[in-house]
């Protein structure tokens, strides 16, 4: 088992484009970053150095990004924000995933009434606009607790998972395999959890690496109108939409955390472009 | 246990399309004996295989087994059982093998995994345990060091292992009915051979009954030791291996063994029977052969009934009522048509 990991990662990576390697290792070094805030960011994010001396600081070699208005080191502020960021949008997709691969499973395999049913209901659910209803939820609840942040944008995300998800099982249904396994007995919760989900995955995974990006691009879209994570705890999209107060004195603290935003949704797409192609079952089987 | 292992009466399976109700199978009755092979043949189209998953219950909407069909198995009706019950005789009384090995197992577990859950899900079997057995499995239908093999993914073997595995899957719960559908056509004809005289061994081994659906009159022949030929969801011809190949009664029947090719043979051109099977939604009326019959005549829009022709023969044919009408062949009305 752990011998086939270490292969099929060994032939993922090889079947990597180039892009997508450098996209791999720069989120890696991302993550690792933000793990490591602590240990390797030279300041506290919320210390004021010196607020006379040292506000809207030009980046320097002391502050390799500058200082905000705050005389807080950016640097600093940006590697925290990478903390909240990053775990927001990594959970809160992973929670989507999760909630919409099982309701996906779920609504193929009850079928019949209670799959109609299911998908009216996330008919129903798709059409209400995402973005308002998160700020309309957010503006009523602000300041929001990071917890919740993470089960609000999740919740609000799984819904074209969960069509995904279906539209995949319901093909693999019919599929020889799937109905083999009835043919010998396999019951209803085994064919679920071994010959569907282990086949829907794929797409989920694609999904699941597109959907970081998304959800980065959302909080930071969030936090600069408002009502996303709230001072002190810096995100990038918090840190953004302060930097844009003052852009024309100080570019410094707008520029950087909009780096880190692109640099990682960009890094996120370019990643799941890649493993959409790579991971493509028809591929799969040839390899 | 007195009377057949396996008896079908009156079934029929109707899919409710939107393109009308098909037919698919309609008012099939056979039975199948302890330890006894029956070859179910037809064409494409003739409801072969949705009588086979009728039996298992694996018939999915719009498909519907109509309720006055009955198929009893070991004296119970399995129309009867509910799902918890049809789901034990699945894979451990009857066990089916498909057409197309390089589809029926999953691409993502290993192949000693896809056997050994067959003895996990029936047997409530450790994994341990189940792997064992799987190993054994594998071994019995013939896979060289089979404790290697059994780690190897669908994809890293070829289509005659794959189809060994398949039939160790069957087979795993020494199943009192195997229903083997094609098993052979999606291999290379040296594979076949192999394939079948694995599927006679391992019936010989286990006292099995097969019920081996398949097109090929060849396999027939050299498998079963009775045939029932099916054509339009119906039964048409039913008789020892030996009787229909010596003395066909139905026009179908004789135009599929016509269609045989044969070593050896004077003709260079392969006969074919002219026309195609009809769609379900629309069996003629009458004798549902009548289009594509060289005999038909006035009476073939009545529809025929099985005729006993010889004791164990019947066959669902007006010639049984008038045969001296055999003499006088003619073009069937498809032929005219230029079909294919």
């Amino acid at each position: 088992m752990f011998a086939d990991l270490v292969a099929g990662t060994r032939r993922l990576w090889a079947g990597l484009p180039l892009g997508a390697r450098v996209s791999l290792v720069v989120l890696a070094i991302l993550y690792a970053l933000a793990l490591a805030a602590p240990a390797v960011a030279p300041y506290l994010p919320s210390q004021q150095l010196d607020i006379v001396a040292l506000k809207d600081q030009a980046p320097s070699w002391a502050h390799p990004f500058g200082t905000d208005r705050f005389s807080r080191d950016l640097l600093t502020r940006v590697l925290y924000g990478a903390r909240v960021s990053l775990s927001v949008a990594t959970l809160a997709v992973l929670m989507s995933a999760m909630v919409g691969t099982a309701y996906g499973l779920v609504a193929v395999t009850a079928g019949g009434v209670v799959d109609s049913v299911m998908m009216r209901l996330l008919d129903a659910m798709l059409a209400i606009p995402r973005v308002l209803l998160l700020i309309a939820l957010l503006a009523l609840w602000n300041p929001v607790p990071l917890p919740a942040l993470v089960a609000v944008l999740g919740l609000t995300g799984w819904f074209d998972v969960s069509r995904l998800v279906r539209a995949e099982a319901l093909s693999l249904r019919e599929r020889d395999f799937v109905v083999a396994a009835r043919s010998l007995g396999t019951g209803t919760v085994r064919l679920m959890l071994r010959h569907l989900l282990p086949n829907v995955l794929v797409p989920v995974i694609v999904f699941t690496t597109l959907g970081v990006a998304n959800i980065i691009a959302l909080e930071a879209g969030l936090s600069f109108i408002g009502v996303g994570v709230h001072e002190p705890v810096p995100s990038w999209g918090t840190l953004f939409f302060d930097g844009t107060e003052a852009f024309v004195g100080t570019w410094w603290a707008a520029l950087f955390p909009g780096m880190a935003i692109i640099t990682t949704v960009l890094c996120f797409n370019i990643l799941g472009d890649a493993l959409r192609r790579v991971l493509d079952p028809r591929h799969f089987r040839s390899a | 246990m007195t009377g057949p292992l396996l008896s079908i009466e009156n079934l029929r399976t109707y899919f409710y399309t939107d393109a009308g109700v098909a037919r698919a199978v309609d008012g099939v009755s056979l039975q199948v004996s302890q330890g006894e092979t029956v070859g179910l043949v037809g064409e494409s189209g003739c409801g072969k295989t949705v009588t086979a998953l009728s039996i298992l219950r694996l018939i999915a909407s719009p498909g519907r087994i109509e309720p006055d069909s009955r198929i009893v198995f070991e004296g119970k009706d399995l129309l009867q059982l509910g799902p918890e019950e049809i789901r034990r005789v699945r894979g451990n009384r009857i066990a089916m093998i498909f057409q197309e090995p390089m589809t029926a197992l999953n691409p993502v577990f290993t192949v000693g995994d896809q056997v050994a859950e067959v003895a996990r899900v029936h047997d409530g079997a450790t994994r341990r345990e189940a792997w064992k057995r799987a190993v054994e499995m594998l071994d019995r239908v013939g896979i060289p060091s089979a404790d290697e093999r059994a780690r190897d993914y669908p994809h890293q073997m070829s289509g005659g292992m794959r189809q060994r595995v398949v039939i160790a899957m069957a087979l795993m719960m020494r199943p009192a009915l195997v229903i083997a559908d094609e098993p052979t056509t999606a291999l290379d004809v040296t594979i076949q051979a192999q394939i079948l005289e694995l599927l006679r061994d391992l019936q010989r081994t286990f006292g099995m009954s097969l019920l081996l659906i398949t097109h090929d009159m060849g396999v027939v022949a050299e498998t079963a030791s009775r045939v029932v030929v099916m054509y339009g969801g119906e039964v048409v011809e039913q008789a020892p291996v030996d009787r229909i190949f010596a003395s066909p009664h139905h026009p179908y029947t004789e135009g599929l063994l016509a269609a045989m090719p044969r070593l050896g043979s004077a003709r260079d051109r392969l006969l074919t029977i002219p026309g195609t099977v009809p769609p379900p939604t629309e069996w003629p009326s009458g004798c549902r052969f009548r289009d594509r019959c060289s005999y038909a005549w006035e009476r073939a829009t009545e529809h025929p009934a099985l005729s006993e022709i010889a004791p164990g023969h019947v066959s669902r044919c007006h010639l049984a009522q008038e045969p001296q009408r055999r003499l006088q062949p003619h073009e069937p009305l498809a032929a005219g048509r230029g079909a294919p």
